[in-house]
């Protein structure tokens, strides 16, 4: 059934992508636009492929500063200590506090490489045409999209102690350029995630003889068979 | 609207494969997944517009107590200090880490209070006159651009986080903010769960200006 499984693209139907209405641009035009909420429809993503590599790189670069640099230091009594990603994990077991310890790493250090890794595997994939388990592949993409938010974990624990430490000789807490670089990472791989388009995955599954490779049609030249 | 051979209501594709078929009929509580690929791709709710506007304007009120009372005080050696996350974004800002500053306000403050604005603006007219207000089907997109970018829960956690990171340093009292963003995280949840969003538009396509 995957091979003929009808699709939107094949058929000549825009799916929106804000309100899921089904429709069909006439002939010409070139910027169609959803009838019922006016956002403005592709059949695929804008180069989505192009898009999320530049994105998923850019996020890679920032990755690297992002844990080698402080993210923010602690200065009590005069002596200061800086703390990374990962020294803040390790404060956290040190003081017992394995369960939180797991949250923050899990947060901080597996979400963003395990997005990183899977962003890539899925473009390399979808680039090379493969045809292996697109189920998978489908609901790795989903689960990637929906966890990346939840990196942000260790920007908001900067922010809250940034307000409420702040007892001039006794102690104070000040952001670091790591966290900056942290918080790029998470909204690039956000914005990342959002470029790329899952439907790729299944349109290399689809072309059978006699049926253009929908992915090769330009936007554009889009037509609708009445 | 010439241009369009609009809205073929009997059909749906799956956002995620492509797939087309033809949409299933649902009982409330029921929702309707990709045969092919497993994607939602949307559900009926037993909740109407009652629910999603109870519910946004009790998130709404805990908002405001949420920035408006302290979050956190501490007491150490005698000093005392109170802090909230509006607090915490000015001193962000004032240490001169802006890009932050600006990240953090954007996604626990500026977004989650557009999205529950934008709910109301939406649903309000829909619900008492079944019209809908000027320009809402644009309102109405950029609250579902907005959503993701909306991290209350997420910020929950990091309260969390800091509160135990500060629990060795000095002697905590929670502020009435962190009950509110605590029960905010709860309510907005339950939100996002009851709002129905495909029974929204097609409520805005049927319903006049």
């Amino acid at each position: 059934m995957t091979n003929q499984a009808p699709t939107a693209a094949s058929a000549g139907y825009l799916l929106c992508h804000c309100c899921h209405l089904l429709s069909r641009p006439l002939h010409g035009a070139t910027h169609p636009r959803c009838p019922r909420c006016g956002a403005v429809l592709h059949r695929r993503k804008p180069n989505s492929l192009a898009r999320t590599w530049a994105l998923t790189l850019t996020a890679y670069i920032l990755y690297i500063p992002a844990n080698l640099l402080p993210i923010m230091t602690l200065t009590m009594s005069g002596r200061g200590e800086p703390d990374t990603i990962i020294s803040g994990v390790k404060e956290l077991i040190v003081g017992g506090m394995w369960p939180l310890a797991l949250l923050v790493f899990f947060a901080s250090i597996t979400v963003p490489v395990l997005k990183l890794l899977v962003l890539t595997f899925l473009l390399l994939s979808v680039q090379l045409g493969s045809h292996w388990r697109p189920w998978e592949r489908t609901v790795l993409y989903r689960l990637t999209e929906s966890v990346g938010r939840w990196s942000m974990i260790d920007i908001f624990v900067i922010t809250i102690l940034v307000a409420v430490v702040e007892l001039g000789a006794l102690a104070t807490i000040e952001a670091g350029p790591g966290a900056v670089a942290f918080g790029g990472v998470v909204v690039v791989t956000m914005f990342a995630a959002m470029s790329f388009d899952p439907r790729l995955i299944w349109d290399r599954m689809a072309p059978k003889e006699g049926e253009v490779p929908s992915h090769s049609r330009p936007e554009g030249a889009y037509r609708m068979q009445r | 609207m010439a241009e369009y051979a609009v809205a073929e209501h009997a059909l749906i594709a799956c956002h995620d494969c492509d797939l087309l078929f033809r949409k299933p009929r649902l009982q409330p509580g029921q929702k309707a997944c990709c045969p092919r690929c497993g994607a939602v791709l949307f559900r009926r709710k037993r909740s109407g517009l009652d629910q999603s506007l109870a519910l946004a304007f009790t998130s709404l009120v805990l908002f405001m107590l949420a920035n408006a009372y302290p979050l956190l005080r501490m007491n150490i050696a005698g000093r005392v200090q109170e802090g909230s996350l509006l607090t915490g974004i000015e001193e962000l800002y004032s240490q001169g880490y802006w890009e932050i500053s600006a990240l953090v306000f954007v996604v626990t403050f500026l977004a989650p209070l557009a999205k529950l604005l934008c709910l109301f603006y939406v649903l309000l007219p829909l619900r008492l006159f079944g019209r809908r207000a000027p320009k809402a089907v644009l309102v109405f997109r950029w609250t579902e651009l907005l959503s993701p970018w909306a991290m209350t829960e997420v910020f929950m956690l990091g309260i969390l986080v800091a509160v135990v990171k500060l629990a060795d340093l000095a002697a905590l009292t929670p502020g009435i903010a962190l009950y509110s963003f605590a029960s905010l995280m709860v309510s907005m949840a339950a939100g996002d769960a009851m709002l129905d969003e495909h029974e929204v538009w097609d409520r805005l396509e049927a319903a006049g200006d």
